[in-house]
């Protein structure tokens, strides 16, 4: 139990994530998160204004399922299996992120200017969630996949699209930490 | 019985992405800033043990748990769409500090401003949906 309320190291987490990939294989399904934002979508009307939306979406309700589950195991983590969640990243990490105005560095799971409910009142970093949110909703359909289904199964399979979504993954994110953040933050 | 097959492997998920601090915000600016290890070892050892499973599985015509073969299905061969829409992705990821799964599982620890996120992850995934054929693809 000791370890369990430890943050787990890479060691643990990656094999972690590879069982959950082989639990869905061998229950007939595939391992993808982000095609749920598609079938929410579905479900919300959004069928009624594009084409894309009229699939046969109860032919996910396994996957929204999976989400649920993911709901409650975010629940069940930080509420019984983490006494302190404070994510102790790199000493270099926390004295980047104080120059940015990242005062929570070292000290949170998730940064508090942005996360917190008082930060929601903040046009700035209200913006920030929305664009953000944006992009990976946008730019997941459009690459057909996202850190699961691409960077995790699609890589599994040796796909080559795969290896082309995840280059692009790691463009985007360092276009926009190195270039973009100096400007925003 | 099969939901509740999907209900624990689900949790199992979310649980996995907060320990694992996968779901850090913290975690993925310091990964693109390459100032540890620790995610580029979460990633690494999935997709190591994921692609001698996938080898295995294929090579050995494993069936599932239902007594099932079991197919990859490859994705559709193309360039702009996977390096367009990747990049996209990835501003966004590094910009929210989480992907679709870690997204989910934040709502679950309580984290009020990731429904935030979420939505506009939908109205991200609806927008494409609208002007989908417009795109190179």
């Amino acid at each position: 139990m000791e370890y369990i309320l430890q943050p787990w190291p890479w060691c643990v987490s990656g094999p972690m994530i590879a069982l959950i990939m082989f639990l869905l294989i061998m229950v007939d399904r595939r391992f993808g998160m982000s095609s749920n934002l598609r079938t929410m979508c579905s479900i919300a009307g959004a069928g009624k204004k594009a084409d894309f939306f009229n699939f046969d979406w109860k032919s996910q309700r396994w996957n929204l399922i999976v989400v649920l589950g993911a709901v409650i195991g975010g629940f069940i983590a930080s509420n019984f299996l983490t006494p302190n969640d404070a994510v102790l990243i790199s000493e270099s990490t926390i004295s980047d992120l104080n120059s940015l105005g990242f005062k929570s560095a070292g000290q949170a799971y998730l940064p508090t200017e942005l996360f917190s409910i008082s930060a929601l009142s903040n046009i700035k970093s209200l913006a920030i969630l929305i664009i953000g949110g944006f992009l990976v909703g946008f730019g997941a359909r459009y690459a057909g996949g996202c850190t699961s289904g691409h960077a995790i199964s699609g890589l599994s399979n040796l796909q080559l699209p795969s290896l082309i979504a995840v280059v692009g993954f790691f463009i985007g994110g360092l276009v926009m930490i190195h270039f973009l953040f100096p400007l925003i933050f | 019985m099969k939901t509740l097959v999907y209900l624990a492997i689900g949790i199992l998920f979310g649980i996995t992405m907060f320990k694992s601090e996968a779901a850090s915000w913290f975690r993925i600016y310091e990964m693109f800033q390459f100032q540890a290890f620790h995610m580029y070892g979460i990633i690494g050892s999935a997709l190591i043990l994921g692609v001698l499973m996938t080898y295995v599985i294929k090579r050995f015509k494993v069936k599932s748990f239902y007594k099932n073969p079991i197919h990859f299905e490859a994705k559709d061969k193309s360039f702009y769409r996977y390096i367009i829409g990747g990049i996209l992705f990835g501003l966004g990821w590094a910009l929210a500090g989480a992907c679709p799964g870690p997204m989910y599982t934040l709502v679950g620890s309580g984290y009020v401003s990731m429904i935030i996120v979420v939505l506009a992850a939908m109205a991200g995934t609806f927008v494409y949906g609208l002007i989908k054929d417009k795109l190179p693809h």
